[in-house]
């Protein structure tokens, strides 16, 4: 009991606390607007943040690399036809397969370039036409993202405008536009895509527009919902007091609202659409030669896949990676724009 | 109940009517007639093929004759495999496709439902993580990229299973596997988020405290109830089927009906494509039927719109 007066502990240490009423409710961090928090919480999703990087790589490469090897993707050259890929700077890793050799089935080396005398290097090597498939690769992905970017924004602006009426205007609009929806959904949208493109004939613009009008009934039911929600929340009613028109309720004040679930039905329908045009491809309803994609740089390199590995292999893989990335990041923004995910 | 159940009905008649109709019309629009690509014709053979399949009528009466058939079960015949039935076709082809999508479909959500469970359990675990990244993979990569992989890795390359065709249970490993990854990883992440759900009630907490087993807790308590939501996903995945269908019997050459269906898109014979969309399409409208009735007689809490309990 001898710690009575402890030197360390002085009594002034255990004086009450000022309490300054002002202060009680002070709010010690900046406050953040919408992105910044969306951001915040994406940044701790290491899977979408390397996605992103990924993705942005492999497009920085999908406009950079018709240009960087010298061939183009359309001149012919029966001399050059299936050549294995061949990368002069890695030829001598082993394990990488860019040493310009096939394997045959009975397991013998077969040394193409040598036995041709051909002194160029094909990265990817060439098809049976001796089509650099290096350029034709990232021609093919960009006309892959063109297909599935363009299909989503139409989806969008169809999506958005139909789900806004019909939950803005509500009553017996509503209920005829959402019985419309329910008839639609009901049709798989295989079917419909496949009989348009047969009627269309298979192009850029026809698969677009197949992927367009059938993928935009979830956007319209999302956006529904929400347009539901906020319209009679007091801003809405604010606004519309304030003589502001429907049309400007609905884009100015209820839209930035609903920007996130928006974006994020967005990031999932693109790969849903890249998806669909190299199905249509695969099943014979894909672009016509000589354009490329994705889908029927798989196709040919099917045809050829017990010969050639190499040209099935390497857009397999491009399309794996843009599906995963692409996935990844949606779920990652799923999870930063969800309000009820906030910690 | 009764009421809703047969507001269902309507709507399924409904848009079973408008698939069929779309598709005729459709078929209408394509450039070019079934005789095109056959051998020269001259006019009168012509004429004479033309009103033998009734194309020399207006479309109306055509519309009208087709309607008739369609109800009546008869899809016409196909002009390319010389004039056989299309039903007859249709029953030719369903055997393989049924039992691969039947085998795909029961290995698909068993083993996705397991991989749930196990991540759900084990939560934030390297099992966790594992079976995120199968579902992941399994939702990203396109069934016919995992099809033509599986086929060149362990037909071709490694020699473990028959490459292609269709001889027998050795033949089905290979599309069985390539078809379920999809409804594997559905019903993985589907199962996972409502186990973890189910797992913070307080009945879990109530059968923890009078000293349940986990294994008991996990399997008798728990999944039972998480089961009742991926009925939904069932509908999807029917979708998922069909479409993977199209690919993997193309890429396995199994003599199914998405085989056939993709043949017929690629010389045009209209009858047999009609056919099997509208057989898809019932198929698919059906299932989700099913799906929705079902789900309201297994969870007791669930109020449909329109029912009178």
């Amino acid at each position: 009991m001898a710690n009575h007066s402890d030197k360390r502990f002085p009594k002034a240490m255990f004086e009450p606390a000022q309490v300054d009423e002002k202060l009680a409710e002070k709010i010690e961090k900046p406050s953040l607007n919408f992105w910044q928090d969306a951001f915040l919480r994406v940044r701790k999703n290491k899977a979408a943040i390397i996605s992103f990087i990924i993705l942005m790589l492999l497009v920085i490469v999908t406009f950079v690399g018709p240009y960087i090897n010298g061939y183009d993707s359309e001149t012919q050259n029966a001399a050059h036809s299936n050549l294995p890929p061949r990368i002069d700077a890695v030829a001598d890793v082993s394990w990488l397969p860019f040493d310009g050799t096939w394997e045959n089935r009975s397991g013998e080396k077969l040394y193409p370039y040598e036995e041709r005398g051909i002194e160029e290097s094909y990265w990817f090597g060439t098809d049976k036409f001796g089509r650099d498939l290096f350029t034709r690769l990232w021609e093919g992905v960009q006309i892959s993202l063109l297909i599935a970017v363009l299909a989503t924004a139409i989806d969008m602006i169809i999506g958005v405008s139909y789900g806004a009426i019909s939950g803005y205007f509500g009553g017996r609009v509503d209920n005829i536009m959402q019985r419309i929806i329910e008839i639609l959904t009901g049709i798989p949208n295989l079917v419909i895509v496949i009989l348009l493109i047969l009627v269309l004939e298979p192009g850029i613009l026809s698969i677009t527009l197949a992927l367009a009008i059938t993928g935009w009934t979830t956007m319209a039911r999302v956006v529904r919902g929400q347009v539901l929600k906020l319209k009679n929340q007091e801003f809405a009613l604010a606004s519309k007091t304030l003589g502001a028109t429907d049309f400007r309720i609905i884009f100015k004040h209820l839209m930035p609202n609903m920007v996130g679930v928006i974006i994020i039905n967005t990031m999932f329908t693109i790969p849903n659409a890249i998806f669909f045009e190299a199905f249509l491809s695969f099943i014979g309803l894909g672009l016509q030669p000589p354009d490329a994609s994705l889908g029927t740089l798989i196709e040919d390199g099917f045809k050829v896949m017990l010969l050639y590995p190499s040209q099935l292999i390497i857009p397999s893989i491009v399309i794996s990676i843009l599906m995963i990335t692409f996935n990844l990041m949606a779920d990652g923004l799923r999870d930063a724009f969800d309000p009820k995910m906030r910690d | 109940m009764g009421k809703y159940v047969l507001q269902r009905i309507f709507y399924m008649a409904l848009t079973l009517f408008i698939v069929i109709s779309l598709t005729f019309f459709l078929m209408q629009l394509i450039p070019g007639s079934p005789f095109s690509t056959a051998a020269k014709l001259s006019d009168s053979q012509l004429a004479i093929m033309n009103a033998k399949y009734g194309l020399d009528q207006p479309l109306p009466v055509q519309y009208a004759m087709y309607m008739g058939n369609v109800l009546q079960g008869d899809l016409g015949v196909s002009f390319q495999f010389s004039n056989t039935p299309v039903t007859e076709l249709i029953a030719g082809r369903i055997g393989p496709s049924l039992s691969l999508g039947l085998q795909a479909m029961i290995f698909g959500t068993i083993f996705g439902i397991l991989l749930g469970i196990i991540a759900a359990l084990r939560q934030n675990t390297w099992l966790d993580y594992g079976s995120t990244f199968v579902a992941v993979l399994g939702k990203s990569i396109p069934s016919f990229v995992f099809a033509a992989m599986l086929q060149y890795i362990i037909g071709v390359q490694l020699g473990w299973l028959p490459v292609a065709f269709w001889r027998g249970f050795e033949y089905s490993i290979l599309p069985t596997i390539a078809l379920s990854i999809f409804p594997i990883s559905i019903a993985a992440r589907f199962m996972r988020t409502e186990m973890i759900d189910v797992l913070g009630s307080d009945y879990i907490t109530l059968a923890k405290a009078k000293g349940a087993s986990g294994y008991e807790i996990a399997f008798k308590h728990a999944m039972r109830n998480a089961l009742i939501p991926v009925v939904t996903v069932l509908g999807p995945l029917t979708v998922s089927l069909i479409t993977g269908s199209l690919v993997v019997e193309r890429v396995f050459a199994i003599p199914g009906l998405g085989e056939q269906f993709v043949t017929s898109i690629n010389v045009l014979d209209y009858s047999v494509i009609m056919g099997t969309t509208i057989l898809f399409a019932s198929l698919f409208i059906f299932t989700v039927f099913v799906v929705d009735i079902l789900y309201s007689i297994i969870d007791p809490r669930i109020r449909l719109s329109g029912g009178n309990n």
